[in-house]
Parts: structure tokens; sequence; C-alpha cells
């Protein structure tokens, strides 16, 4: 089984030389921490940067240098700082390749719900709504079954969408796996995971073949 | 045309109850603290503000939620408000909460004298609720509306008397599209430097859309979330 550095360390091994890439919070910002040596990716934040570099040294933290998560970042040589209505640009344009983003429920066709539970929890989508309506890859990192131990990978999500068919991998701590026509297909186990596992963890039509690889991280 | 004032209180001296407001920011960061304060001062309520996210319970917008002087906000992130979500699910403030794309478009839109545009964004979600959709290159999109605002308050670094503004590194954010769709702008700054001292070529907001500039003073600048490395080793 995958801990959370263990899922971003086989969402990185997705990555692709020359890629622009938007990471959300969670999960998904620790991919940064682990780029293949040999690709270079450059990362926006849609708060308004390209080449976001890594967290300040202590004492060097600037209240006007933030990434989307309100987190202090610092630049990379050759970094560029724009507005939200240009980031946006960039991200609706399709100019970003990859995103990858949290979710509370995946459903097998590729929608994702990741931003609200009426009556109990809303902090609202963020730039979430407008990364899945347009990247052409968009990769899903979570945990495969909810904290009452229920399965995240659904037949259809039960809660308010964020986007609709536009989800294309959920790499979570069982499995990797890749949204097709026909539904979840399984493409690798986590390290230890067995296919039985990841079929009982699965509430969506999940694909099978029959040799499932073990991950290599 | 003098568009110096010489604090938030002058500037912000015709902002009346039930306004629609545009205020920049993104978290905390680039926002305008000291119309913030001023507004809390003149005690202004039924506010309609639109802002990317909602402040702190005790910083930003905040404030203002505190003091129940906002009506309805509209913005696409408030998560880390903990009045602001409990006076949403209690139904005591509106929300129109939509992606933040849409919304920056939006403002862009209002002050670029576009009315309307279709996006991708929220289609096939409950943002597209009564909206038109339509099909273009094979792909639905929803039809969004501009926004303008009786008043667009941004913060940016430095400026001069004619308005020009330059904003510092991420503080950018929302500020420039609001800044084009007020229909009066009060821009503060950190510094208020004479004509001619700012780069025509390094100036991201023109003037033109500034009515009214100040220099702000007592800038907080709270990091809401404060992430470091561990101290640089010293040889």
């Amino acid at each position: 089984m995958l801990n959370k550095e263990g899922i971003a360390k086989r969402i990185a091994q997705e990555l692709q030389d020359g890629w622009y890439v938007n990471l959300g919070i969670g999960i998904p910002t620790l991919v940064a921490n682990y780029v293949p040596s040999g690709i270079n990716v450059e990362f926006q934040s849609e708060n308004g940067i390209l080449g976001m570099g890594p967290f300040p040294f202590d004492g060097e933290e600037d209240a006007d240098m933030i990434n989307a998560g309100k987190q202090t970042v610092t630049l990379l040589p050759g970094a560029t700082i724009f507005d939200s209505a240009t980031s946006f640009a960039m991200i609706r344009g399709q100019h970003v390749q990859l995103t990858v983003l949290g979710a509370m429920e995946v459903s097998d066709t590729g929608d994702i719900a990741n931003w609200k539970i009426p009556g109990k929890m809303v902090k609202g989508m963020g730039g979430a709504m407008d990364l899945v309506a347009s990247a052409e890859n968009i990769i899903v990192a979570m945990m495969h079954t909810n904290k009452a131990g229920e399965s995240k990978l659904l037949k259809s999500c039960t809660l308010p969408l964020t986007g609709v068919k536009c989800v294309k991998k959920v790499i979570t701590n069982l499995a990797a796996i890749e949204i097709t026509p026909d539904g979840f297909k399984l493409l690798e186990r986590a390290p230890g995971v067995s296919v039985k596992e990841i079929i009982e963890a699965t509430d969506g039509r999940l694909l099978v073949d029959e040799n499932i690889p073990e991950m290599i991280l | 045309m003098n568009k110096v004032f010489k604090n938030a209180e002058e500037a912000t001296f015709d902002i009346k109850d039930n306004m629609t407001l545009m205020l920049g920011g993104f978290g905390l960061c680039g926002i305008p603290e000291n119309c913030i304060s001023a507004l809390v001062k003149m005690e202004v309520t039924g506010l309609i503000c639109i802002s990317n996210n909602a402040g702190v319970d005790d910083f930003g917008l905040g404030l203002l939620l505190k003091k129940r002087q906002i009506k309805k906000m509209i913005s696409s992130y408030v998560g880390e408000n903990a009045e602001f979500e409990r006076q949403m699910l209690s139904g005591e403030l509106e929300v129109d909460l939509i992606p933040q794309g849409s919304l920056a478009e939006r403002c862009r839109a209002g002050g670029a004298g576009i009315p309307a545009f279709f996006t991708p964004a929220g289609y096939g979600t409950e943002v597209a609720t009564g909206k038109e959709v339509r099909e273009f290159n094979g792909k639905p999109h929803i039809l969004e509306s501009a926004l303008t605002a009786d008043f667009a308050i941004v913060k940016a670094w430095k400026g001069d008397k004619f308005g020009n503004l330059i904003y510092k590194g991420t503080a950018r954010n929302f500020n420039p599209p609001m800044a084009m769709a007020g229909k009066i702008t009060i821009a503060e700054v950190e510094e208020l430097v004479a004509p001619g001292v700012l780069d025509p070529n390094y100036i991201h907001t023109p003037g033109i859309f500034i009515q009214r500039i100040f220099q702000g003073d007592n800038y907080e600048k709270r990091i809401e979330q404060r992430t470091v490395r561990p101290q640089r080793n010293v040889e």
C-alpha cells in the first residue's frame, strides 16, 4: 500500500519533458518533490506563477510570494508572474499539459466531485472547475476509500460535481487506474496489494486483465 | 483631474450601503488592507463583495463579515474562514460560488466591454444551472456574464499620480482584472512615486483604469500558510 508520498512518486512517473503542470492542494503538491531526473517541467500555480520553486528557507519567506494553497514559495530562474485572468487563459486555452488534483469521489465515466458536501462543507471550487473542464490530461491523487472505508471510485458520483467525463487516471494508495469508455481499468497494483483487495475497494465498473503488474517506484 | 487622495478614509468617502464592491487579492496576498479597515470604521452595510476569497476570521474581508456588513459574497474559494462558513450554512449570508477562472474573466470582460462569454468551466455541474449551453468544436460551453462594480478596490506595490500601477510578486492576482471593472476604481499603493519614476515598459495597470489613488500605511501583509525549509547552512 502507498502512503501520500508514494502516490506522489507514482504520479511523478507520468511527467513528460517540457510539460507545464498544475498541481492541486494536498497530495498533488508533493509530486514536485519526485520529478524524474532528465525531465524538466514547469509548475504553474493558478494564482499567477509559472516556474514555481520550493518553499523558502526559514527567514526568507515573502508575504507577496505564495502558491494557490496560500503557502509561501519561491521562484526558479526564468519564472514569470501574471494576473488571474491571464493564468486561467493558460489553463482554459490548454497551454497547461497536466493537471493533478485531489478528489472526494471519481466515477467510472471520469466525473469528479471535490468541492462541496451539501449542508456540511462548502469551501468552493476555486480553480478546479476551470482546470478539469479544459486540461487534456487530468490525474486524480487520492485515497481509494474514505474514512468510513467506503469506496471513492464509484459508478456515479453522489456529491455535487466539479466536472464531467474529464479524469484520465486515478492514482490511489492501492492502485493505478485508467478511465476507459468501459469504466475503470486496473493498470497497476500498489506494492503488497492484491487484485482482490482493489476489486473489493472499488464500487464502479472495474476492468481487470489477467496479469496486473505491481508498481515500480 | 486630481486622482491622489490622502488616505483610505478620504478615498472611500462615498461608498454607501448596499453597493457592489470588487476587492483584489488572493487569500490575504495583495488585499487592500487600508480600504478594508476604512470600510469597517465607516460601518457601511448590505455590501455585495466580489472577491476570490473571504479573508480569515480576523483579517481581510473576515473583518467585514464579523461585523455583518456583507450581504452577499461572490467568490471562488472560502475555505479559510469559519465565520463565513457558519453565516453561509445558516443562510445569513448569500453566497455565489463561481469557478476561479470564470470569476477572473467575468471581471476582465466587465472592464473590457464584453458583456458575456462562453466557457467550458462548470458545464454539467450546478454552476451551469439556468445558463445557456452551446457547443463549440464539439465541446459544450456555458454562457457567463460580465461583472462590474460600483467600486473596485485594488492594492499595488507602486503607483503614480496618473494611476499607473506595478504589483509585486503574486500580490498581482485579481487586482489587474478588477481594476478594469470598477465604475470607480480605488488603488492603494505601498509607495506613491513621482511621475516618470515608473518605467512605462513595466506598468501592469495603465492609469486610465484608476480614478483614485493613495499611499497606504502600516501594511501588515499577514502570511496565511507560512511554509519554509530549514535554514540554509552557513559555511
